[in-house]
């Protein structure tokens, strides 16, 4: 299947000089069950460009998550491959850090030793100093100056997904993958999150992709939206291109006309085109 | 409680919060003691009752001069307690190092762990005492034989304890380790030994009862060294009940506190998590 375009999207829209960062090539993966093998992806296709910024939305179950576990190297694709700068990946790596769905924080640490083991373990060669430096930086980056200290088991969920944040960019990732990163936040947090983390992108400029359910939250963040269809072999049905002007404003995309077309596109994909009920 | 110094009032106070856990203890424990100077006194049993403890001449001194040291085997049951412990010790600290390394192996190691688990869960059924006369064979000597005995009595609770801990660092865990190439030292100290250091904890405080109820079977064999099993063989070879009696109470009491104390320290850690 080839990546069909919507009409909203034009090809090769933002910023033309970026080189393709992220290749997925006729991609494939089938878990072999007791009942016989089970196509979870098939025929996916798409190229990521350096600093996109790409949202993953489908029906649970879809195989969104498998689909960047083959980025980050948690699955091997069994057919078909993931180039990264050229190269296919083999395993998991820190250059594609992952933003885990439980957030994955070391409860015996405080927020700080969290973020300073990840800096340490990927560049143990820099400094003391600069290695301090640097956990210092990104946790204030999240918000987190003052909660530094703090045992994980002392924070709340969004300041646990914040030092999740800081540890991931801490380590400057070429890529970096949220899987559903702000599901389990309340409405406040969760739109404090989206600002922060398009604040940090900006500044980063490192290349995001992201799960989510929330269609409103893709059209914030994403340059472009990626749609999957239902499983079994799932694949990539439609994407969307969001090319609203840059930094956004939650208030400015919303009284756009075209944030309503994108939207009831997506919707429409989801609801009637790929409804869950559907034959898959 | 109140930090005003004891005057009647507060005392009375501090009663009535805390006879409920006070009491009942105190009516069981009399409870239990009664019945057994009951039965001994009205010859249902031929043990002696608590009583004897006081009422036998030897016992009674055995009891009231617990430091007492005329040489050799001659000595009051504290010091006795003292050489069972050390033994005991070496004994534990030999099965924690093990049980401890061969539980993070077995717990990494899929493999490993099909291979040796049912060894290992063969090897824990055996019976302390039916150890001694193997440890005989493979020493030839009697210490060594008395440690090996606490040894293989204490090691599988945490061995098996710590086996489970590592299998059971969440994948979470893992994945993090994984995605960042951890070093195998810095997974060591900074994931698995934090992770599975309850499951640890669990095991060497199952252990520890473990390796002081091995006591006795550890120091029948080692007949000519003070010690508090040794005491109990001894005075069963002489017939001395009363102070049988004893020695049990005292083997009792430390096994309790030992308990404690590693209950204790097992709340310390959960405070620094």
């Amino acid at each position: 299947m080839t990546t069909t375009l919507s009409a909203e999207s034009s090809p090769a829209t933002s910023t033309p000089a970026a080189p393709t960062l992220l290749r997925f090539e006729q991609l494939g993966l089938t878990y072999p069950t007791p009942k016989g093998p089970y196509p979870v992806l098939e025929n996916v296709n798409l190229e990521v460009r350096a600093g996109e910024f790409i949202c993953v939305i489908g029906h649970s179950g879809c195989g969104k998550s498998t689909l960047l576990n083959t980025v980050s190297g948690f699955a091997k694709p069994t057919s078909g491959q993931v180039l990264l700068n050229g190269q296919p990946i083999q395993r998991p790596g820190p250059d594609r850090m992952v933003v885990f769905q439980g957030y994955a924080l070391l409860p015996w640490l405080t927020a700080y030793e969290n973020v300073y083991l990840a800096v340490d373990s990927v560049k143990p060669e820099l400094s003391e100093r600069q290695k301090r430096e640097i956990v210092n930086d990104h946790l204030q980056l999240v918000g987190l100056g003052t909660a530094a200290e703090k045992l994980i088991t002392q924070l709340s969920g969004g300041m646990k997904q914040r030092v999740a944040i800081a540890r991931a960019l801490a380590i400057r990732p070429e890529v970096l993958i949220l899987d559903e990163p702000f599901g389990a936040l309340d409405a406040i947090t969760k739109e404090e999150l989206q600002e922060e983390l398009l604040a940090i992108w900006n500044t980063q400029k490192c290349t995001v992709l992201m799960i989510t359910h929330d269609i409103d939250e893709a059209l914030f963040l994403a340059d472009r939206l990626v749609m999957m269809s239902n499983g079994p072999a799932a694949g990539i049905g439609e994407v969307l291109t969001i090319d609203f002007a840059r930094p956004r404003s939650r208030e400015d995309i919303m009284e756009d006309p075209r944030y309503y077309e994108l939207r009831n596109s997506a919707l429409d994909f989801l609801y009637n085109r790929f409804a869950h009920d559907a034959d898959g | 409680m109140t930090t005003t110094p004891s005057s009647g009032f507060s005392l009375a106070q501090w009663w009535k919060r805390n006879r409920k856990t006070i009491l009942p203890p105190i009516f069981g424990i009399g409870g239990f003691l009664l019945c057994w100077q009951l039965s001994a006194s009205l010859g249902l049993t031929k043990l002696s009752g608590p009583l004897s403890l006081w009422t036998e001449e030897r016992t009674r001194e055995l009891l009231l001069y617990p430091f007492f040291d005329r040489g050799g085997l001659d000595k009051g049951l504290f010091l006795h307690t003292m050489s069972s412990l050390s033994r005991v010790a070496l004994g534990y600290a030999l099965a924690a190092v093990v049980g401890i390394g061969v539980g993070i192996a077995v717990g990494l190691n899929n493999n490993l762990n099909r291979a040796f688990d049912p060894l290992f869960q063969f090897l824990r059924m055996v019976a302390p005492l039916a150890w001694v006369p193997i440890a005989l064979v493979m020493f030839q000597q009697n210490q060594p034989a008395a440690i090996f005995v606490i040894f293989i009595t204490s090691i599988w609770p945490i061995l098996i304890n710590t086996a489970e801990g590592v299998r059971q660092i969440p994948q979470d865990y893992r994945n993090v380790a994984l995605v960042l190439q951890m070093s195998k030292q810095k997974f060591f100290t900074k994931i698995l030994l934090p992770s599975a250091l309850p499951y640890i904890f669990t095991g060497l405080r199952i252990s520890i009862g473990l390796a002081w109820l091995a006591i006795i079977a550890a120091e029948i064999v080692m007949p000519g060294t003070p010690g508090i099993g040794f005491f109990i063989w001894d005075a069963n070879q002489n017939g001395y009940v009363s102070d049988i009696v004893l020695g049990v109470i005292w083997i009792g009491a430390i096994g309790l506190i030992l308990d404690r104390f590693m209950a204790w320290i097992q709340t310390r850690l959960a405070v620094g998590r």
